[in-house]
């Protein structure tokens, strides 16, 4: 009897091994097909959830509205990571061919993920945009050709907090002898700002001290103790994720550290991290590389076409202008520009990686380009160049009151002349490492 | 609870360590900040969120205690229940209602896994049931979040955040820590006097024992795991309500049963009360460690000083500190 | 009928001690062997090769060490994920110190130090036992990650603490690191790394030190009375163990992913090793590699299959329901077989003697 059960089950494996192989995905021929990596479940859904919903959002507003891009319907598929690099890896690998022309474009979401496929965009001719995360030094489009960066990385994030800490202080003299805190995940990407601050630490005469929190941070106590009881600087900054947000922030507050001095980079600014902390945050800033509120037109636009009918992504309209919702349009916007400038370059049928590569060295979204689009303040205007693949790098810093974000400054333009020989330095030594030859931008 | 004279010992040696270690630190090292009342402040916070920690390795200790399964599943039963307990709430439950329904819940819970999983594994090896408790995680991982999601979601028991009290004039001590501390040490004492005075509490200890003398006066197995299991979740929801009320309600919950982890082996796997001690040790020396140790060596280090801590314990004593001594025959 | 020895005649010693005695496993091996090298890459997609075929191979080998220290030695390990990392960061500083160095002596060194690291780490096992040892080995895996984040030394102080593979040729110029080398190449160096550490460990396993080691997994007492030596023997397992998880962890960085953060060898990937072989059979050269498969394809399979049955489930929904089949079948086995899937494969074997004539 046993023994029937188990052929049953290594039958039933063998059918599906071979459905793996032999069913090729079903596609319509004529649409423009949009590989997404989201995480909608693990430890980072709260997160991940709106900034999938935002993306989808956006991409089916055009479908329904426009008849997708120049008259080219959008195909979005879906794969969840659970922020979890390796089943990224196999997410980008299973959708990178679907579709007429394979994905265009891939965001995901993830520095670990974002790592992992550095080299293969490469062989694989896809641009990686990585918005507000991953290598920052990527702004060098000479050196790293495939990956894009903007609206802002996280060095420039680095030198923006420094800067409103400044302004806050009155001038950058002030700064002289002041104490600077750094709280940071201790990964890949909680270390990026490092040396950035230390260059600027340098520069003004401040004192830095770090912080490290090992992932996930569901414990800080020492941390805040050390911080709150015994440093008492004047500014701490955070470069955190998830769980560790809420869990600093809460631990600030018993440590009675003012939450007006605690500003975070804008992964530490979701509306999800700020629920459990409850009245704790009040006061908390952080940075936005987009800006924040439900009410721009693109909002409105996106209620009464998909929501009134039903077709919208998220469960209810309550999470429509959270800053991760607004994150998730901010890419899709992004990255439908990049598909409409190659399609008016190589003809309106789906575009591959490659066209799009060359669309987003050009990529220009313009303050009439938003209007149009119904983000104008939502957004910073982008423009990259065949050697500049951030744009601008401008950030605001917002406010939580409680019940939602409120910005508090216009966009920051962080200190390019001092980044852009950071990134050159630095994507220079990776090419050293990898024996790359950079491309001739003219 | 016998006292073994090298217990004792242990104890008080890595007391005086503790005292010892800061206070050397930050005579010797310029980096080091080192001040009697800020001491206490960094230990009594560390005693209190060790507390914490024995929350969740109790939940271990139960279920290894009476059936020798090391249950990888308790984090996600601590998240599992707390989901359901803010699930139903949000559904429009009253809080009391929600709690009783959430025991319940876990109460089917331990007697599923006592059928379907225990009953057809039995008399098998340690590792085997080990991993029965991770296919079991997983598919409590999936089945919590398929009914009730993954976003945050808040659980306000309405302990309050903020600062809390000054004793003595200088050392801060939060509300919220100190009330945890209460419930926890309310739990163990609960537990204690269950496992000690009541008829089911002795025929847990008879089981723990040993299966087969157990079942030969009488004790029927089957009832005894589903009990135990069910306690188990009991004191699952309580960590998943202290930790959930502090963290939010969200997957990130199931990642602070390796926290317990480091607090179980000091303890002893088999030890109700060495799980509480072990939590003690654990959380003021690592909190003492991150505080006064790590400014020289870059710090970060509480995770893997947890689990050093730990193991040097262990070199001395291998069952943990309370823990049944192993004896070997040949 | 198929599979019997009757009739199989052996005329010297070395017939009778070869590896595989029985003329139809020797014909079933040289088929999987031939597969493998030769079918595979013809006929999968990039696809299957690099996202699935790759990072089976590199974790079967990762389980195969762990089935040395845990299935063979008895000693319940949770650092692999440590000593992968270790070999991961060994291979980067041996590769950037001295750039001309060939990919197989990279590989071989990373091993090799992460066999030491093994040694260091091995030291408790000697009075620590069961899964008192599992939880302390953690201590290693949580002190090797932070390690190699903490100090810039080891990823030769980039910023993020991310450690890239340069380009390197394993023949003549077939790369196969780097952006531009093909997952052919890649998959196939793999293959042949796994498969002679494999042969190797399988011999080592029926020498005397692997004897050794199953006496001191089955008592370790009793082992100790008929005079074996306690420390050589666990130290050797954790030596050799390690050397394995080293050498899967750098061709992890290297061959599979390109460039990796410690992140990569958290605490998960040891949990996902030692799953593998339980699931796969403790104590099983076997196991090691059908444990790997089933952990490694079930979620992808489980994943992908609403959508081949043309069913439109959200991506959450999937995910879910894919850790909870996955967490039954888990359950399911262990009912079955609580032996593992190596065991399942002996009783399918001795069914075959049978098979299709009942007597």
């Amino acid at each position: 009897m046993k023994i029937n059960k188990v052929k049953t089950g290594i039958i039933a494996a063998a059918v599906g091994m071979a459905s793996l192989i032999s069913t090729p995905t079903v596609m319509a021929a004529d649409a423009q097909y949009i590989g997404s990596l989201v995480y909608r479940t693990g430890p980072y859904a709260p997160g991940g959830i709106p900034w999938a919903d935002g993306f989808a959002d956006y991409i089916n507003l055009l479908n329904e509205r426009d008849g997708g891009i120049n008259g080219v319907k959008l195909n979005l598929e879906e794969c969840d990571t659970a922020y979890n690099t390796d089943k990224g890896v196999e997410c980008y690998e299973r959708l990178k061919n679907n579709g007429p022309t394979g994905m265009p474009a891939v965001m995901p979401l993830s520095t670990g993920i974002t790592y992992a496929l550095l080299d293969r965009v490469v062989a694989d001719k896809i641009p990686l945009i990585t918005s507000g995360y991953g290598r920052a030094d990527a702004a060098d489009g000479t050196i790293f050709p495939y990956v894009f960066v903007p609206p802002a990385t996280y060095w420039g994030g680095a030198d923006i907090a420094i800067n409103y800490m400044a302004s806050e202080e009155g001038g950058y003299d002030n700064l002289k002898g002041k104490k600077i805190a750094l709280v940071y995940h201790d990964s890949a990407y909680g270390k990026e700002p490092i040396k950035t601050l230390e260059a600027l630490a340098g520069k003004h005469g401040f004192e830095l001290s770090l912080f490290p929190v090992p992932h996930p941070g569901l414990e800080q106590k020492a941390t805040w103790l050390k911080i709150g009881r015994q440093l008492r600087p004047d500014y701490v900054l955070m470069y955190g994720w998830g769980v560790m947000n809420a869990t600093a922030i809460k631990e600030a507050a018993a440590v009675n550290f003012p939450r007006e001095k605690f500003i975070g980079i804008w992964w530490s600014g979701n509306d999800v991290d700020m629920v459990p902390a409850g009245k704790a945050a009040v006061g908390y800033k952080s940075l936005q590389f987009n800006g924040v509120g439900a009410d721009f037109d693109v909002h409105k636009m996106i209620k009464q076409v998909l929501y009134a009918n039903g077709k919208g992504s998220a469960d209810s309209e309550a999470g429509i202008g959270e800053v991760a919702y607004n994150r998730g349009l901010q890419s899709a916007v992004l990255l439908t520009e990049a598909l409409q400038g190659a399609m008016n370059e190589f003809g309106n049928k789906p575009v591959t990686g490659e066209q799009v590569q060359w669309a987003l060295d050009r990529l220009d979204i313009d303050e009439a380009r938003l209007k149009a689009i119904g983000a104008e303040g939502l957004f910073d205007p982008i423009k990259l160049s065949c050697a500049d693949h951030l744009g601008k790098g401008r950030a605001k810093i917002t406010q939580w009151d409680g019940t939602q974000w409120k910005a508090i400054t216009d966009w920051i333009q962080p200190n390019n002349e001092m980044l852009d020989v950071m990134y050159k330095e630095s994507a220079a030594a990776y090419a050293k490492e990898k024996g790359i030859t950079p491309r001739a931008c003219n | 609870m016998r006292l073994e004279r090298d217990v004792i010992y242990i104890i008080l040696a890595s007391l005086l360590l503790m005292v010892a270690i800061p206070w050397m630190a930050g005579t010797l090292s310029e980096d080091i900040f080192f001040e009697w009342p800020f001491f206490f402040e960094v230990a009594i916070g560390g005693l209190l969120s060790g507390v914490m920690y024995s929350l969740v390795a109790l939940g271990f200790v139960l279920i290894f205690k009476a059936s020798g399964v090391f249950n990888f599943a308790q984090g996600a039963m601590v998240l599992f229940s707390a989901l359901t307990l803010v699930g139903l709430n949000e559904m429009g439950l009253p809080m009391w209602l929600s709690v009783i329904v959430t025991l319940l819940v876990m109460l089917v819970l331990a007697i599923a896994i006592e059928r379907v999983v225990l009953r057809s594994l039995v008399n098998q090896e340690h590792i085997i049931l080990f991993m029965a408790t991770i296919g079991i995680a997983y598919f409590l991982d999936g089945f919590g979040q398929t009914i009730w999601g993954s976003e945050v979601k808040n659980l306000d028991i309405g302990f309050s955040q903020e600062p809390g009290f000054y004793f003595d004039g200088l050392i801060l001590i939060n509300d919220f820590d100190l009330i945890a501390a209460v419930i926890a040490g309310i739990l163990v004492i609960v537990l204690a006097l269950f496992f000690q005075y009541t008829r089911i509490g002795r025929a847990l200890r008879a089981v723990a024992d040993d299966h087969q003398a157990a079942l030969s006066v009488g004790i029927p197995l089957k009832h005894i795991w589903v009990i135990v299991w069910a306690v188990a979740g009991i004191v699952a929801l309580v960590a998943g309500i202290m930790w959930g009320s502090k963290l939010g309600v969200q997957f990130s919950l199931a990642l602070i049963a390796l926290k317990a982890l480091p607090v179980l082996i000091l303890g002893g796997f088999t030890s109700v009360p060495g799980a509480i001690i072990g939590g003690l040790l654990i959380g003021a020396g690592e909190k003492l460690a991150e505080v006064f140790i790590a400014p020289m060596i870059g710090g970060g280090i509480e995770d893997w000083f947890a689990y050093m801590l730990a193991l040097a314990f262990l070199v001395f004593r291998p069952q943990g500190l309370f823990g049944e001594k192993i004896i070997e025959r040949v | 009928m198929f599979y019997r020895e009757a009739g199989e005649f052996k005329a010297s010693y070395k017939a009778d001690q070869a590896i595989l005695p029985i003329r139809q496993d020797r014909w079933f091996i040289w088929a999987i062997l031939a597969i493998a090298f030769l079918v595979i890459p013809t006929v999968s997609s990039d696809y299957w090769l690099g996202t699935i075929m790759l990072p089976f191979l590199i974790l079967a080998l990762a389980a195969l060490g762990l089935n040395v220290l845990t299935g063979y030695a008895g000693q319940l390990s949770l650092g692999t994920g440590g000593f992968m990392a270790t070999g991961a960061f060994a291979a980067y500083k041996l590769a950037t110190m001295f750039p001309g160095m060939h990919i197989l002596l990279v590989l071989l060194f990373s091993g090799t130090i992460t066999a030491g690291v093994g040694i260091l780490f091995g030291i408790p096992s000697l009075r620590i036992k069961g899964f008192y040892l599992a939880v302390a080995t953690l201590a290693s895996q949580f002190f090797l990650i932070w390690m190699f984040n903490k100090f810039g030394w080891f990823t030769n102080y980039s910023s993020s603490g991310v450690i890239t593979a340069p380009p390197m040729a394993a023949i003549g110029d077939v790369l196969v690191t780097g952006a531009y080398a093909t997952v052919t190449a890649k998959y196939l160096f793999t293959l042949s790394i796994v498969t002679l550490l494999a042969l190797i460990t399988k011999n080592l396993v029926r020498s005397n030190i692997g004897r050794e080691w199953m006496a001191v997994r089955d008592m370790d007492i009793a082992a100790e009375i008929i005079g074996i030596k306690m420390l050589p023997t666990k130290l050797k397992a954790f030596a050799y163990s390690s050397f394995l998880c080293g050498i899967a962890g750098a061709l992890w960085a290297f061959v599979h992913t390109g460039s990796v953060e410690p992140l990569a060898f958290d605490v998960n990937r040891s949990f996902q090793i030692l799953f593998m072989i339980i699931i796969g059979g403790l104590g099983s050269i076997m196991g090691a590699f059908l444990g790997a498969a089933f952990i490694v394809l079930l979620p992808i399979f489980l994943s992908n299959a609403p959508h081949w049955f043309g069913l439109d489930i959200p991506v959450d929904l999937i995910s879910h329901i894919e850790a909870m089949v996955f967490g039954a079948l888990i359950i399911f086995f262990l009912i079955v077989e609580p032996h593992g899937l190596a065991r399942l494969w002996q009783i399918t074997k001795e069914k075959l003697r049978l098979w299709p004539f009942p007597y």
